[in-house]
């Protein structure tokens, strides 16, 4: 993962020195801001893979920073930070421009793992591809099929879903709120460990059969899909 | 502030007085307009008595000139009633007539006058007369008239009638507008002193409902529901106080204990890296709960909005039984659906989402015939429901199986799961349905207690109702929830009536 350049807008500095100091150990750039007019100014001039805004803070709300930057074109992508937590707060959040919504208080693994999936939706980023490729696995998003090796896998439709939403962000950490998120499109905490039962379902059929895995498990954080052989 | 005072204070009051006053003017114009026709009626006969008694004269006249005239003035002066005769010459000197002096000029102008008079034998002064003038030839002049006594008693009477009959009307309107009032006032007191009690802290209190359905009937009846509710968000509070003192000062001792355990002891690195692993786990359990009560006291204090849409439900139990199929499977139950086509409804889908994965959640864990850990899937599960008893032990039939059923029944739609497991006792049905209630046999096995009041609180946000049955053997819990009716009803909450 190449570094990237993150901007943190948050007015609570114990918390905004601990997310610096910890992007930073993990090798990204990371600017803070520590309240909403500053936060934007920042924003506006500096070219920022994401940006991480907190919704209430001072002189300017986080909600109308990101109306502001939209309405400017600066297309960055925002994680919005929040202790609001809600359904609602959330579709709030979304609506007024957010790419990304985390409650408070938040996991490490799980923020790094958004922020770095956040980051590869730029605007001036390639076409989607329609079939995704890595260590002999193909999934061709237009007409269903996935073959490893040449050889087609039967997959149920949300097991395709999945190895999609996996593939797409290939090399990179997936958390199962993630992945409860954007495949099954809930926001609730899994009470059990249903993900990883679907997850070792899918990896039953696309590894068994071959070597090198593919679907690997990054211990407290989630589910990593990578070309171990390269 | 005195009894009067608040009486002249109350709009019954202010009403009864404002119709009052209309009243009196209706009243004046009516006996005004009484009187003026009655006047206007005396005038008329009065002005056609004077003229034929004027065309009586003017024959005699004709017949044998003044002299006649002179006489017959005389006679019929003599005459009682209330006629008045005149006669004078050129001079204006009386000739004949029983009008001993007039204003000066009247008699100049010809036609109907009305004059003050005095008679010729003074028996009363300030007489008045309405009177024709008649000018003759060789100056004479005649007056034919008639005095107006009548008219003015006739007037006096309107007057002394309408006097009367505005203090009746006074009186009778001053008595309704009180016996109102106080009608009124009265029940009011009684809301007001009962509303006083229950702002004092005696939150049983409810306001008395007569059955009249009057507009204070539906009033109190309105407020009573209104207490209810708060009675009952009231409850809540305090139940979640007690719960929170109680669930979550435990945790969070035992992540203090740790903590200090693993400062006390002079551990090597993985000692620390163990004991503040142990600390995350132990946050994150906490912010689960944390989170679920949040959820909880959302759906709780009613409609959410923002969260409300159309959506096909059982699309959405479809989806979460997808969702949590494979670990049934895993765990050797089978996950059997049944789900009726295109029922919609209006509501959270994320929280009915939520709540139906819960119920198949709770379902799993505790909806095998045998407790002891049947389910290794779920071992690692940490924020878990309320447990079924499973004290007396029964042994059922091996039927693992676990189903999920949305179907329309009547107006609602139910969305039912329903388990072989040991079941929960019908005495503790209720119970369960309130925060961090956990049954025996649960307490040593992951969960929170807020499973089962996350969906009886999604429910009654819905105005629904969580039903919990016995599915011999086993548990079927029942979330019912109004269906969408048409386009799309707004789901307001409704109010239980009050206890």
């Amino acid at each position: 993962m190449s570094p990237m350049r993150i901007l943190i807008i948050e007015d609570d500095r114990d918390a905004a020195a601990y997310l610096t100091k910890a992007l930073r150990e993990v090798g990204h750039i990371a600017d803070h801001a520590a309240d909403g007019l500053a936060g934007y100014d920042l924003a506006r001039e500096g070219a920022y893979d994401v940006a991480i805004v907190d919704r209430m803070l001072p002189k300017m709300d986080g909600l109308s920073l990101i109306g502001a930057l939209r309405a400017q074109n600066v297309e960055t992508p925002v994680l919005i930070l929040s202790a609001l937590g809600q359904v609602d707060d959330r579709v709030k959040g979304l609506r007024a421009g957010g790419d990304d919504y985390l409650a408070k208080p938040y996991a490490f693994s799980e923020l790094l793992a958004r922020v770095e999936v956040l980051a590869r939706r730029r605007p001036n980023g390639a076409a989607e591809e329609t079939v995704y490729r890595l260590g002999g696995l193909e999934l061709d998003r237009l007409s269903h099929k996935v073959t490893r090796a040449g050889e087609e896998i039967i997959l149920q439709p949300r097991e395709f879903r999945l190895l999609e939403y996996l593939m797409q962000h290939a090399g990179k950490v997936v958390t199962r709120t993630m992945l409860l998120e954007h495949v099954w499109d809930y926001h609730f905490d899994p009470q059990t460990n249903v993900i990883d039962v679907h997850v070792s379902r899918l990896r039953a059929k696309i590894d068994r059969d071959f070597d090198a895995p593919l679907l690997h498990t990054i211990r407290g954080a989630g589910y990593m899909i990578r070309d171990s052989a390269r | 502030m005195t009894a009067l005072g608040k009486l002249f204070r109350t709009t019954a009051f202010q009403l009864s007085l404002a119709f009052l006053v209309l009243t009196a003017i209706g009243a004046g114009l009516v006996l005004g307009a009484v009187a003026w026709q009655v006047q206007a009626l005396v005038n008329e006969e009065i002005t056609s008595t004077i003229d034929a008694e004027a065309a009586g004269l003017s024959e005699q006249y004709a017949q044998g000139g003044i002299r006649q005239l002179g006489l017959v003035i005389e006679q019929r002066s003599r005459e009682p009633g209330s006629s008045l005769y005149l006669l004078t010459d050129f001079a204006g000197q009386p000739l004949a007539g029983n009008v001993a002096r007039l204003p000066q000029g009247v008699l100049d102008r010809p036609g109907f006058v009305e004059t003050a008079y005095e008679t010729v034998d003074q028996v009363a002064p300030d007489r008045r007369a309405l009177a024709k003038i008649f000018l003759l030839p060789g100056g004479f002049r005649l007056l034919v008239g008639h005095d107006l006594r009548d008219r003015a008693r006739i007037g006096a009477v309107v007057v002394r009638a309408l006097a009367t009959s505005l203090i009746f009307l006074a009186a009778l309107g001053a008595l309704g507008g009180l016996f109102v009032a106080r009608r009124v006032l009265r029940r009011i007191d009684a809301m007001s002193k009962s509303a006083h009690a229950i702002m004092a802290g005696d939150m049983s209190q409810r306001l008395t409902v007569i059955g009249s359905g009057d507009e204070l009937d539906r009033l109190a009846l309105n407020l009573n529901e209104m207490l209810g509710r708060i009675d009952e968000l009231m409850a809540g509070l305090r139940e979640v106080s007690d719960n929170i003192a109680h669930d979550l000062r435990t945790p969070l001792t035992r992540l203090r204990n740790h903590a200090e355990a693993a400062l006390r002891h002079d551990g090597d690195k993985a000692g620390y890296r163990a004991a503040l692993e142990r600390t995350i786990e132990e946050s994150d359990g906490l912010i689960k709960v944390f989170n679920a009560l949040l959820m909880i006291a959302r759906a709780e204090a009613g409609a959410d909005r923002a969260g409300m849409s159309e959506f096909d439900v059982g699309q959405a139990a479809r989806g979460i039984a997808e969702l949590y199929e494979p670990v049934a499977e895993q765990a050797g139950v089978a996950l059997r659906l049944d789900v009726e086509p295109g029922l919609q409804l209006v509501g959270n889908r994320e929280l009915i989402g939520q709540t139906i994965a819960n119920l198949l959640d709770n379902a799993l864990k505790y909806g095998a015939p045998s407790i002891p850990s049947v389910l290794p899937a779920l071992a690692s599960s940490s924020a878990g429901e309320e447990a079924q008893a499973c004290g007396e032990a029964k042994t059922h039939a091996a039927r693992i199986e676990v189903s999920l059923s949305v179907r329309r029944v009547d107006d609602a739609i139910e969305i039912a799961v329903a388990d072989h497991g040991p079941g929960i006792a019908a005495a503790d049905r209720t119970r369960v349905l309130g925060r961090f209630v956990r049954l025996e046999g649960a307490r040593s096995r992951p969960g929170s207690g807020l499973g089962l009041s996350l969906a009886a609180a999604v429910a009654r946000m819905h105005g629904g109702t969580v039903r919990l049955e016995d599915n011999d053997p086993g548990l079927r819990v029942v979330l019912a929830l109004p269906a969408a009716a048409g386009v799309s009803e707004p789901a307001i909450p409704r109010l239980k009536s009050p206890r």
